[in-house]
């Protein structure tokens, strides 16, 4: 048996469509059998509410008397896009306003244009013969816009992998606050519910698709930036009227520490064409599986913890070596069913009908990592490799000297073996010797606790150890924990010969 | 019966909590506690019909008791459910009710703040 798409538009214009929600699916197919669900179901609605960052707004301001080329723009202080000319400007989600920081970004912007609230905008221009004015200030409502499209590059994640952080500090990352020590798993995504994973060979799902977009009717423009399917990571761009949407299913929100990002409300309806379909809309949370990741490595292979599927996540916890962990979603399920039982109201009511893809969207694709020309500077080619060390069983007036000759602030304690042990400073050797008491040999006095770096690591994430420990140098150490280098302060004014600043 | 008690650690104070402990004989148990070389602040929990008793005797060592009878404070025009602060809370006090919605138990609120800011909507305040 085959529905062909204009005998599902037919009955829902005659309002006898059978309209269900991604969440209700499956129960269904296990009830009726696959041919039965066939029969039985004639749209799939799906669902999910999180935060999508590529997202933003295409606005339209209409002329100023005389008249300007706007080349840059802010709205209430945030900076907007101005290379469209001469009225138009894209406003990004994510960035933040030049006075509040993170509490208050392009995401809170369009939050407030479409809860119906003044923007102030501001824009600046050289001024030319056909345009003018170079400044101008004015406050502006939603309302008073030729257009306001919301056009999202990367919406709609197929899944999105769970996270945790095995440092020993708390980590603020936008899959929010990792707790230290595998404190807290966070996850996103609707599972269940959302429009891809119901769709996962995109049969569907293409360009020219009708959406609900944040409360509004919307359409897939095609597929998304960092689109990935062949891993599980599909991707959506998605378009849809702004003056349409509602604060119900759009808010902005900040990621504290990370950084301003924007809620999106997003379904699509999925037409029962086949048996095919059926079976894809049949997926259930446990059927969806992720990978939870270690975010206390700050690179772009981050180590996999252990997989689990959406229904363990959801289930309030999850056993990592043997110790129970909270989860904490950040998109709300809640909200995702209120946006599948919304469009499934649309479908019903015939305000929205059906349209298979104008072009398809490819179901196999891999998206690729940065091809970088340059590698950024790396420990190994800035480190002082002329690195003084001491035994640990020496006396402190011995590391004095040293740290007199080697003119340096820092001295590494090793074993017989060379390997590090811990690290003193001119500080600690003066209070001994200001203090004098029981401490006479190094070991009594270093610090074991050394934070280190490796020749290999990027002089950036070098950097960041530096500032979040308050420190002013890093042992540079080889696979058996030898060291073999010290990075100071200092040697970060290499950085600035041009070498690396291009 | 929660308490945000406050004190000052000049020359001469003695351990404040131990001692009231040892004169009322009540058993308190100390949630929270943030002391430094000048000053502290702790949120302890006594038994209702204990409140007065302790109260008294911890402002008679010079401490300021605070009554506290709220928790957390959710706004729930700004919350969306997602859940975000529900893993943060050391006390359990966030959890999804069957339709996943937020529920709160202000009861077993500390105030400790992690969630506040883990929040990615600002929903949740400390009470005034």
């Amino acid at each position: 048996m085959h529905k062909s798409i204009e005998q599902i538009n037919e009955r829902i214009r005659d309002g006898s469509a059978r309209v269900v929600t991604a969440e209700e699916m499956p129960s269904i197919v296990a009830e009726l059998g696959e041919n039965g669900a066939l029969k039985e179901v004639d749209v799939v609605t799906t669902g999910t509410f999180g935060a999508m960052c590529s997202s933003g707004a295409f606005l339209n301001f209409g002329h100023a008397e005389p008249p300007i080329r706007m080349e840059r723009i802010w709205l209430n202080n945030v900076e907007a896009y101005g290379g469209l000319a001469a009225v138009d400007t894209y406003i990004g989600a994510t960035q933040q306003s030049d006075t509040l920081e993170e509490e208050y970004g392009g995401a809170h912007v369009i939050e407030d244009l479409v809860a119906g609230k003044t923007v102030e905008l501001r824009a600046s221009s050289r001024g030319t013969d056909c345009y003018p004015r170079r400044t101008i200030s004015t406050d502006l409502e939603l309302k008073n816009l030729n257009q306001a499209i919301m056009c999202n590059p990367r919406n709609a994640y197929q899944r999105y992998n769970a996270a945790t952080n095995t440092t020993d500090r708390t980590l603020h990352t936008y899959m929010g606050m990792l707790l230290p020590s595998s404190g807290n798993i966070t996850y996103s995504g609707a599972g269940v519910l959302n429009p891809i994973s119901n769709d996962p060979k995109l049969r569907l799902i293409g360009s020219g698709v009708p959406i609900f977009l944040c409360g509004a009717p919307g359409m897939v423009v095609g597929e998304g930036t960092q689109h990935s399917p062949a891993g599980g990571f599909g991707t959506l761009m998605v378009t849809g009227d702004l003056k349409q949407m509602s604060q119900d299913y759009l808010r902005a929100a900040t990621m504290t520490g990370y950084g301003v990002t924007l809620y999106v409300g997003l379904g699509i309806p999925l037409p029962v064409l086949d048996l095919d379909v059926v079976r894809a809309t049949a997926v259930r949370d446990e059927d969806i599986n992720v990978d939870i990741l270690d975010y206390g490595v700050p690179g772009r292979s981050r180590p996999v913890i252990r997989n689990v599927t959406y229904a363990e996540l959801r289930s309030g916890s999850v056993e990592l070596n043997g110790e129970e962990i909270k989860t904490s979603s950040l998109s709300s399920f809640r909200k995702a069913r209120q946006v599948a039982a919304e469009l499934k109201g649309w479908v019903e009511k015939g305000t929205m009908q059906l349209s298979l893809p104008t072009r398809a969207i490819d179901p196999a694709k891999q998206a690729r990592p940065m091809h970088q020309t340059a590698k950024g500077p790396r420990v190994l080619d800035i480190m002082d490799k002329s690195v003084i060390t001491i035994g640990e069983t020496e006396e402190i007036r011995t590391a004095a000297k040293k740290l007199l000759k080697g003119e340096t602030n820092h001295l590494p304690v090793v074993n017989g073996g060379g390997v590090l042990v811990g690290i003193i400073t001119t500080f600690d050797v003066s209070k001994a010797v200001a203090n004098p008491g029981k401490a006479h040999f190094v070991k009594d006095i270093m610090k074991t606790k050394v934070i280190t770096t490796t020749p290999d690591e990027a002089v950036d994430i070098a950097v960041r150890k530096l500032e979040q420990n308050n420190i002013s140098a890093l042992p540079v150490v080889d696979a058996q924990h030898r060291v073999i280098a010290i990075l100071t302060a200092m040697n970060l004014g290499k950085l600035f010969g041009g070498r690396w600043l291009k | 019966m929660k308490l945000l008690v406050t004190f000052s650690r000049g020359k001469g104070r003695g351990p404040i909590i131990a001692q009231v402990v040892r004169d009322t004989g009540v058993l308190i148990n100390v949630e929270r506690a943030v002391i430094d070389s000048s000053e502290g602040e702790a949120l302890i929990e006594v038994p209702d019909d204990q409140c007065k008793l302790v109260r008294d005797s911890m402002t008679s060592f010079g401490a300021q008791v605070r009554i506290l009878e709220h928790g957390i404070n959710l706004k729930e025009s700004e919350c969306v459910d997602c859940g975000a602060c529900i893993s943060v809370c050391p006390r359990e006090v966030f959890s999804f009710d069957p339709e996943w919605k937020l529920a709160v138990d202000e009861e077993r609120c500390i105030l400790c703040g992690k969630c506040i800011e883990a929040c990615p909507h600002r929903a949740l305040t400390l009470p005034l």
